[in-house]
């Protein structure tokens, strides 16, 4: 079980645990968690609705894809601590890091 | 005006089965879509990619999928629009509608699908003070007609290929153009970058890095927009135009002013056959949304099902609907 802790737009945090072994996406459990997240293109990186903003632990994260990489660069409120959430699989070291919801509509 | 029983707002896959479940009970469709060809996401998006859950099938990839479809609706002879979007939707007193699109072809039809999909996709909007108020006064998210922008003094925004091009492009016939970029590395296609690397040595264009586009100012049109640097300094520059480039991002688009129920971006409808709130309007596949829904290609085909089956007492309401197995009866052809 590991846990992360999650900013929602208004900036409440709360913190989620999550068996680590669950084979998601973070996309996946935040849609879980009732997060108002649209992942409108289901988690192939498309839509860029599922943004979030890595507060602390980025540096843990497997590097960006391509396909993400070419997101980040048109995505107007993108910066360089910016993820998108379908792309990152939860894992052990994702364990008390701190995510925030950014991405709108 | 084109007359058809059923109107398919989207050519996806389900959209095509549509067509066919349609035609097993003798209703024609006529299938309108944005995209200028057939398959939705499946040839658009990821044409070579293998899909594991379409039953009977261990792999199949997209592209391949969309053309067995479109061989199993070869018999029904279903209508194409394609390339032009879906705008208006208006009911006549005997019940039936007319759908309009964006390149005014009418289509009278007595049943509505909506299996959009994603829905459209449209222009990512940055977050920026005043950019609403200054559309079509200035701002613009397209380039449709170049000549506008002759002699005039441009402002783009983004760092994708397709602000790239643009630059580069318009750096010909513009008086004046200004690349605003939030990072100071372009990923677009080298090509492209190292000419927009040359432009701005040799003084063609200019080119600010590390920036954002933060607010646009103006009376009645555009005059002016602020750019903040990433220490924050603040700079007004002179513009007739600002045209920013951030890609697409689906959206629900003008289904959306319909009055249908919609919840998070998807078409509420009943379980039993998929109707919507609106008589005679159905919405399938993966823009609609009910308890349980999965977004599933599979799923899409059974709710395709369904909603033919209700829909018949609309084609015919003088008719009693008998179910047929194919296996028995065969596919018949109209």
């Amino acid at each position: 079980m590991i846990k992360i802790t999650i900013e929602d737009r208004n900036g409440k945090q709360a913190t989620l645990g999550i068996p680590s072994d669950v084979s998601l996406s973070l996309m996946e459990v935040l849609k879980a968690a009732d997060y108002e997240i649209l992942a409108a293109c289901g988690g192939m990186g498309l839509c860029a609705t599922c943004q979030v903003q890595v507060v602390k632990g980025f540096e843990k994260l497997p590097p960006r894809n391509d396909q993400e990489l070419d997101m980040m660069d048109i995505l107007p409120n993108a910066d360089q601590h910016s993820r998108l959430s379908c792309q990152l699989r939860i894992n052990e070291e994702m364990d008390g890091m701190i995510f925030r919801i950014i991405g709108g509509d | 005006m084109l007359n058809t029983d059923i109107c398919i707002i989207g050519a996806g896959p389900i959209g095509l089965f549509a067509a066919f479940e349609a035609g097993l009970l003798k209703m024609r469709c006529h299938l309108i879509d944005v995209l200028t060809q057939v398959g939705g996401q499946l040839s658009e998006i990821y044409p070579h990619k293998p899909i594991y859950d379409i039953p009977g099938y261990p792999e199949i990839k997209g592209q391949e999928l969309v053309d067995k479809l479109m061989e199993q609706i070869k018999p029904f002879h279903p209508g194409f629009t394609l390339g032009e979007r879906v705008e208006v939707m208006t009911q006549n007193p005997d019940g039936s509608l007319i759908i309009k699109t964006n390149d005014q072809t009418e289509v009278h039809c007595q049943v509505l699908v909506i299996a959009g999909g994603l829905g459209c996709f449209e222009p990512r909007k940055p977050d920026i003070d005043r950019l609403i108020e200054f559309e079509g006064k200035g701002v613009n998210y397209i380039v449709k007609d170049p000549e506008i922008f002759r002699d005039r003094e441009i402002i783009l925004a983004g760092g994708g290929d397709s602000a790239l091009d643009w630059t580069i492009y318009l750096a010909n016939t513009a008086a004046r153009v200004t690349l605003v970029h939030r990072g100071d590395t372009f990923r677009g296609a080298p090509d492209s970058v190292e000419k927009i690397f040359k432009l701005a040595k040799e003084g063609k264009i200019d080119l600010i890095l590390q920036s954002n586009v933060i607010a646009l100012n103006g009376k009645e049109r555009l005059q002016s927009v602020s750019i903040s640097a990433r220490d924050n300094s603040l700079t007004t520059l002179k513009a007739h135009h600002f045209i920013p480039l951030f890609g697409l991002s689906p959206k629900l688009g003008p289904i959306a002013e319909w009055g249908l129920e919609i919840d998070k971006s998807a078409i509420e409808v009943k379980p039993v056959d998929f109707s919507t709130n609106i008589e005679r309007t159905y919405a399938i596949g993966d823009i609609n949304t009910y308890p349980g829904k999965l977004k599933l290609i599979l799923c899409g085909f059974h709710e395709a099902a369904l909603m033919a089956q209700s829909a018949f007492k609309y084609v015919y309401p003088d008719k009693k609907i008998s179910f047929k197995y194919t296996t028995v009866y065969g596919v018949p052809t109209f």
